[in-house]
């Protein structure tokens, strides 16, 4: 007790203390990303002016207080708290947005984002959910290429986003997460805010976030604000955490001449060694029929024309496993639809950042009794060039099954494709180069026959209702193809039938997938990637997966609060289908009750009519539309609505698959 | 990866099977009734009236239509409760799974990889499946009408 009494003194104390000190602070917040002093007394550019005192009683009451110190002499206004220069070292980051779904372990540093940050750079997006916020933050980077903020709840609030911050790891993309926290548990005013409370709030996702930190002073925060950055922007990109105490929030800020913001660093991503890059060129360009395979090889959009430019100077096969949007899949050496065949014909093949090297030159097989069999022929040589090897966790196994390369090169492939591209350059041979015309003429045969058949296959149920997967795209395509767009969904659900169909050929086309294959990611990545898009004018579309959406549709309403531009097309299956296809299997492996796979797997009875969900939130929101005849209009009116500025969802009823 | 469905790569050649034999069974018992049918009603025909041959035939036709047609019927309804449809569609167009029709593989070895499938397929044994059942989901295979070709639809063709 002779410690919580002092502690409460000594608060009591500072408060007064910083109180009179913090009375000759004001605000400024730091815009550049360069070494700032401390802020001096004026108002922040482009806040709004600033706040009335609570109240006139309250007032008098201060002024009460500061003449007659004693008991209960609290001060009860705060001039410029600790969190307004928090404020100045994320604007000094460069957060464009802060995604947040509110709490008051994180109160003060909410209202010195909306009041002394002038809610710009960042903005402030209201959430409905934990997990949709950290959700569009992952969205958002892998169109923007820049971090999110994302606030969340002390423990309640993290344990929300815990799920989309474990996709954001498994797709090794950087969020910068906030853990709101009443550390001092003198300090807590309510029982509330003990449940709300942790030792260690970081370590619920210690597992799947790259670095955390929990700094006991503003300085250490400013300084931690910019290596989290830095973390997170380092490959392997990966989230992080930082834990944000309310003391240090909302206690008035001291006066320390000191204090400062560090500018912003970032890491130059790790290249290849040029023996080992040497090494890979005099492979490839030694070999028949080499193969690249390439999973989030394209950091960039700089990485996606790099990619371009190796493979046509080799003229060697591609496969896209598209975590990324690695390359043109109408390009004549895209042979992903082919990718079983390219890999057995392969003598060398180049992984670039893969996830599952394994799973790429070996076939599963078996359902109770997994096994595996090798796809390759005997001698291929194996390269892998992947940031993933730099930084490793223990717990989460995202990690695969183990792959001996011949040759396993731990670094950033992006970064390594320009000295790669120039030692395969500085190997060319007249005769290498026309071995390589007659092989590209091969495999630009073997595109065209297979996207022939493609196409052969998407007739087949192309007047059935439910709609088809393959009709279904191509019908979205046809409205949007004469646009600037972006298709923000993972393919894997429609049976990949826009990589199939359509012409992606730049960097924002596609975004990939999950990453931990999270339910519940689609929705707010989608509106995440279009609040990116959004200013540079270009047309988001989501084939919307029905399950994924019933996970957060609050997020339907962040994007009409917002007026976040964004098409969204249900696959409306009407079920988790996925795991009705896993009970299925099960049943048959079993041999009994193969008629009863819906049960705890389907969306039906009621059917969820997802227009009026929409209309709910306040954005357009169609009928569901069964008949293919339909569809056309119905996609040309919602995309008249995104093209005013807003959200519009169709409600399509489809096939499973 | 994701390779492109493509039934051709499913094709093995038929053997003799249960279901081959099931069918062989089937089809002695329909000859057998079939006969004493005939016999019966050309009896009765001496008696009553002699029937054209053309008559005849439009009456055989007819019960084999509505034989197949509640084959079909039958197909297509365990087509879907049977889960067939997850993987390959309702239109058995195709998705996770490959095509199975309009045209499908010979029966012989569609019966014959169901029981024992060696890719990603699950097993249909005899248990839970019938052998009749896999004729009449056959039979609704079979039924499917002929998509549109691809180069006649502009959507497939931009």
């Amino acid at each position: 007790m002779a410690k919580s009494k002092k502690t409460s003194v000594d608060r009591r104390s500072f408060l007064k203390n910083a109180t009179v000190g913090a009375a000759a602070l004001a605000a400024t917040p730091v815009t550049a990303a360069t070494a700032v002093p401390i802020p001096q007394p004026s108002r922040p550019r482009n806040a709004a002016a600033p706040l009335p005192p609570v109240s006139r009683r309250a007032e008098a009451e201060a002024a009460a207080a500061a003449a007659n110190p004693g008991p209960n002499s609290d001060p009860i206004t705060v001039d410029h708290p600790g969190s307004d220069f928090m404020v100045d070292a994320f604007k000094a980051a460069g957060f464009e947005y802060l995604c947040s779904n509110p709490g008051n372990s994180f109160r003060s540093l909410h209202e010195s984002f909306i009041n002394y940050g002038a809610n710009k750079n960042p903005e402030f997006i209201t959430c409905c959910h934990e997990e949709s916020a950290v959700g569009m933050a992952h969205g958002y980077f892998k169109i923007e290429g820049k971090p999110l903020l994302v606030c969340v709840h002390g423990t309640v609030g993290v344990q929300h986003a815990s799920m989309a911050i474990y996709d954001a790891f498994c797709d090794r993309v950087p969020v910068v997460v906030v853990l709101g926290n009443f550390g001092d548990a003198q300090t807590r005013a309510s029982f509330v805010n003990w449940t709300h409370s942790a030792q260690d709030p970081a370590e619920l996702i210690r597992d799947f976030v790259k670095w955390d930190d929990q700094p006991a002073t503003l300085q250490g925060f400013a300084e931690s604000v910019m290596r989290a950055y830095r973390v997170a922007m380092t490959p392997p990109y990966m989230p992080v955490a930082l834990v944000c105490n309310t003391d240090l929030q909302e206690f008035p800020l001291p006066s320390n001449p000191a204090l400062r913001v560090p500018a912003l660093t970032l890491d130059r991503p790790p290249q290849g060694d040029s023996g080992s890059v040497q090494q890979t060129a005099q492979w490839l360009v030694a070999a028949e029929n080499p193969v690249i395979v390439a999973d989030r090889a394209a950091r960039t959009p700089a990485g996606l024309a790099l990619m371009i430019e190796l493979v046509e100077t080799l003229q060697a096969a591609v496969i896209d496993r598209n975590g990324r949007m690695n390359f043109p899949t109408r390009h004549p050496l895209n042979q992903t639809e082919r990718g079983g065949s390219a890999i057995g014909e392969a003598d060398v093949i180049l992984g670039l950042e893969l996830t599952d090297f394994y799973g790429i030159v070996n076939a599963y097989y078996g359902d109770v009794y997994p096994r595996t069999r090798s796809l390759t022929k005997p001698g291929v040589k194996l390269i892998s060039i992947n940031s993933n090897d730099l930084y490793l966790k223990s717990n989460y196994q995202d990690f695969q099954r183990y792959q001996a390369e011949n040759l396993a090169i731990a670094a950033d492939a992006e970064a390594t494709l320009p000295s790669l591209i120039e030692a395969v350059k500085k190997l060319l041979t007249d005769d290498r180069k026309r071995m390589f015309q007659d092989r590209g003429a091969k495999l630009a045969a073997a595109h065209q026959r297979i996207f022939a058949q493609n196409r052969d296959l998407a007739a087949n149920g192309w007047d059935a209702s439910p709609i088809s997967t393959a009709r279904l795209s191509a019908e979205i395509w046809n409205q949007i193809r004469n646009e600037d767009w972006s298709f923000v969904s993972n393919c894997q659900f429609v049976s990949r039938w826009p990589l199939r169909l359509w012409d992606f050929n730049k960097y924002y086309h596609y975004i990939g997938g999950e990453g931990g294959y999270g339910v519940g990611y689609g929705a707010p990545a989608s509106v995440g990637a279009a609040l990116a898009n959004r200013k540079h004018g270009r047309l988001t579309v989501s084939i919307q997966n029905d399950g994924d959406l019933m996970f957060g549709p609050g997020v339907l309403w962040t994007a009409a609060h917002h007026r976040i531009p964004l098409l969204i097309v249900m696959h409306n299956n009407r079920a988790y289908h996925q795991e009705v296809m896993e009970v299925q299997r099960m049943a048959d492996v079993h041999e009994r009750g193969i008629t009863r796979a819906g049960i705890g797997t389907t969306l039906v009875d009621p059917a969820i009519d997802y227009g009026k969900l929409a209309q709910s939130m306040g954005m357009h929101g169609s009928a569901p539309i069964a008949d293919p005849g339909d569809l056309a209009p119905a996609l040309r009116e919602a995309i008249a609505v995104v093209k005013s500025g807003e959200p519009a969802l169709v409600n399509v009823v489809t096939q499973p698959r | 990866m994701s390779k492109p469905v493509n039934a051709q790569s499913f094709r093995s050649p038929g053997r003799s099977s249960p279901e081959d034999a099931f069918h062989a069974e089937v089809l002695v018992l329909s000859a057998i009734l079939a006969l004493a049918v005939v016999i019966a009603a050309a009896l009765a025909l001496l008696i009553f009236v002699r029937p054209s041959a053309a008559a005849q035939s439009a009456a055989s036709a007819a019960k084999s239509q509505s034989s197949d047609a509640a084959s079909i019927a039958r197909g297509k309804k365990l087509f879907v409760s049977y889960g067939c449809y997850e993987c390959h569609g309702r239109a058995a167009q195709g998705g996770v799974g490959p095509r199975l029709g309009p045209d499908p593989l010979p029966l012989s070895f569609i019966e014959k990889y169901v029981r024992h499938p060696t890719a990603s397929m699950p097993p249909y044994t005899e248990k839970t499946v019938s052998d009749r059942d896999l004729a009449d989901i056959y039979a609704y295979l079979k039924s499917l009408p002929e998509p549109p070709k691809a180069k006649d639809i502009p959507l497939l063709n931009q």
